[in-house]
């Protein structure tokens, strides 16, 4: 502090010189932005943007990951790597059908699961009246930090045929499934307790994409309900501190005039918490949503897409085609329908949950 | 918005200043201790849900396979076996696991992927804040972009451009890809902004340099944020797996949470060897649980701040 002072009366001495220097200051600070961002500018180019071009020319090729793609020895086919991903019938498009299924209902379970869990762990880490706030929170934030590997291992372990979980269902009296070998529909399940077995006509005829109307309404398999119970568990503490961010935005002079005016707990949550909370939740559905479209870690340690490809996802179509087939070209494909995807809903979800303005 | 939850907290101290009317200091003490208990019931669920698992993880890891497989729930292994963990330490001739290579190898990529980071967005998030230079908008326009992008979608986009620079299986293409971090720049930017433009002003004045005023004046200022990126990135790259996964196809390259994958997607498949592979969790569990217990606070700040992305 006292070195500041003393250079500051220097500066004081010398202040035409001073003056001149401001002008060359700037040309050195243009330099120097230039300098600071070159790094990341460079990474994000090389890393980012040069290989989305890269995948968006690939995507044209029929190229077998072997050489260069830019060498002329893959053969250019246009749009047929997306034509049969979408329109020609045959074996890819049903298997990215399925995908798409498979992943609709995993992204409905799995953003209304989350967010429920998560708003309840919020409120009661958020809650006046207990005590050990903070001691609770560390360990709801606990899986969030662990890896997914690590996490799909343990879930292999407790999902097991007679594991950890179908024990404890057992001692409720239920007779747990063996779950990844389970590629049953949850609605299907449901539609045979009343006495529907087999596709009714009009919905084993009637097929999109490829997939019969049957089919599109299977619910997720009961493999594919353990890939939800895990991304449930693992992300709900990152989303559990979201809603906390937000419930600690709410005033708490507000909440205390709503209560002497005489609302109830529920009448408070219901009228004052919700409406305010808006925000909160629509950035977690959004990020939710954009996450779970994604899913692959666990999918490709717990379950590869079986059984009967009722977990089989678009990220796992990509990943398979390309490392696996050396169909690099669908895989590109795969990546940019999944991309354009996420956008849409993206897009949708945020058209819905604007804040409308009377 | 990070910090928000120490700034609340800090607004909110203690207990007493929550409005009595919002408390059930007054309630009538049937509804109070119905209240209480259904409370801590729930919360003690959640207890059970939440770390539960883990327990388990621990537990089983000190089985033996066919104890494993018999009693799945039990806390207590009998008898105690420490043969997954000897395979874990290399202490078994007959079956090794390359542990100390993928911890290694994570070590590696971790360390580097943060200070790597660190240096990046710091330097990025200052000239985004505070340099005023021609294409700034356009740089920062860029990085927003980036978030938008999911990173799944980048996995054969990745492997195709580390294949043409011929960094297909090295550490290089390993850690250099990682240093793409949006959040991150924008994290640092903000807290950049933060910092009173009068003290780079007068550091110009004492006739200090670009670079001396960001690095001797304005950066230790910005503790906090620089505590946030490294434990995102800390985190982000030690449970990295995607990347590795489609970058490397050499074992000797494989990381913690590869080598488990590869161990558990294939080799040994079905209900083999659970206390094997539950043991390699754990360790891999470790490092981040050791920092999370001493460090939670600052954990829990830094994913507040991801909301972000």
């Amino acid at each position: 502090m006292t070195a500041t002072v003393t250079r500051e009366t220097s500066a004081d001495r010398t202040r035409p010189v001073r003056r001149r220097g401001i002008s060359g200051h700037l040309r050195q600070e243009r330099r120097a932005g230039w300098l600071f961002v070159a790094p990341a500018v460079i990474v994000l180019v090389v890393f980012l943007f040069a290989p989305i071009l890269m995948a968006a020319w690939v995507s044209l090729l029929d190229w077998n990951g072997q050489s260069s793609p830019f060498s002329g020895d893959a053969e250019f086919v246009g749009l047929d790597n997306y034509r049969g991903l979408l329109l020609d019938a045959g074996l890819l498009r049903s298997d990215f059908m399925l995908s798409v299924r498979n992943t609709i209902y995993y992204v409905l379970f799995n953003v209304t699961g989350v967010v429920v869990v998560s708003f309840a762990l919020a409120l009661a880490v958020n809650s006046h009246v207990l005590r050990g706030r903070s001691f609770f929170r560390t360990i709801f934030y606990f899986p969030a930090i662990t890896s997914s590997v690590a996490i799909s291992v343990l879930f292999l372990f407790l999902f097991q045929g007679a594991g950890v979980v179908n024990v404890v269902l057992s001692w409720v009296g239920v007779d747990g499934p063996s779950w990844f070998t389970d590629p049953r529909g949850v609605l299907h399940i449901v539609f045979s307790w009343f006495g529907v077995d087999a596709a009714p006509g009009a919905l084993a005829d009637t097929s999109l994409g490829g997939l019969s109307l049957w089919d599109w309404f299977s619910g997720p398999s009961v493999a594919m309900c353990a890939l939800i119970t895990l991304t449930i568990w693992a992300s709900s503490g990152t989303f559990m501190l979201f809603f906390l961010v937000g419930l600690q935005d709410i005033p708490v002079e507000l909440e205390e005039a709503t209560a002497i005016d005489g609302a109830g707990a529920w009448q408070r949550f219901r009228h004052l918490t919700l409406p305010l909370m808006r925000r909160s939740i629509v950035l977690v559905v959004t990020l939710a949503l954009i996450s779970s479209w994604q899913v692959f870690d666990q999918v490709f340690i717990l379950s590869q897409g079986a059984p009967a490809k009722t977990t089989l996802t678009p990220a796992y179509i990509s990943y398979v085609r390309s490392f696996g087939d050396g169909q690099f070209g669908v895989g590109a494909a795969v990546a940019f329908v999944l991309f354009a995807i996420i956008i849409v809903l993206t897009l949708v979800q945020r058209w819905v949950g604007r804040e409308r303005r009377t | 918005m990070s910090g928000l939850l120490e700034r609340r907290r800090a607004a909110r101290p203690a207990r007493e200043a929550v409005p009595v009317v919002l408390t059930d200091r007054y309630s009538p003490l049937p509804r109070k201790v119905l209240v209480r208990v259904i409370g801590y019931g729930l919360l003690a669920l959640g207890t059970l849900l939440y770390l539960g698992p883990f327990l388990v993880q621990v537990a089983t890891s000190f089985k033996t396979d066919a104890d494993a497989v018999a009693n799945p729930v039990s806390l207590i292994p009998s008898p105690v076996s420490m043969a997954a963990w000897e395979i874990v330490a290399g202490s078994n001739p007959a079956y090794s696991v390359p542990v100390f290579r993928w911890l290694g190898n994570s070590f590696v990529v971790t360390i580097s992927v943060t200070l790597g980071r660190l240096i990046i967005d710091s330097l990025a998030g200052y000239a985004l804040a505070r340099l005023r230079f021609r294409g700034r908008a356009v740089v920062f326009a860029a990085v927003v972009a980036v978030l938008a992008v999911p990173g799944v979608v980048l996995l054969i986009p990745k492997f195709l451009v580390l294949n043409q620079l011929g960094m297909f299986d090295s550490y290089a293409g390993m850690i250099l890809p990682l240093f793409c971090d949006a959040v991150g720049i924008l994290l640092m930017k903000t807290a950049f902004e933060a910092v009173p433009t009068e003290l780079d002003e007068a550091a110009r004045i004492d006739g200090a340099g670009v670079f001396r005023t960001f690095w001797s004046v304005i950066l230790p200022l910005v503790r906090p944020a620089l505590v946030t990126v490294t434990i995102l990135s800390f985190q982000g790259s030690w449970n990295e797996f995607t990347h590795f996964l489609v970058a490397t196809s050499d074992p000797d390259l494989a990381t913690m949470n590869l080598g488990i994958a590869r161990l558990t997607a294939g080799d040994l498949q079905g209900s083999q060897q659970f206390p094997l592979k539950l043991a390699l969790a754990t360790l891999s569990t470790i490092p981040i649980a050791l920092v999370y217990v001493f460090f939670s606070r600052y954990f829990m700040r830094s994913g507040s701040a991801t909301g972000l992305k």
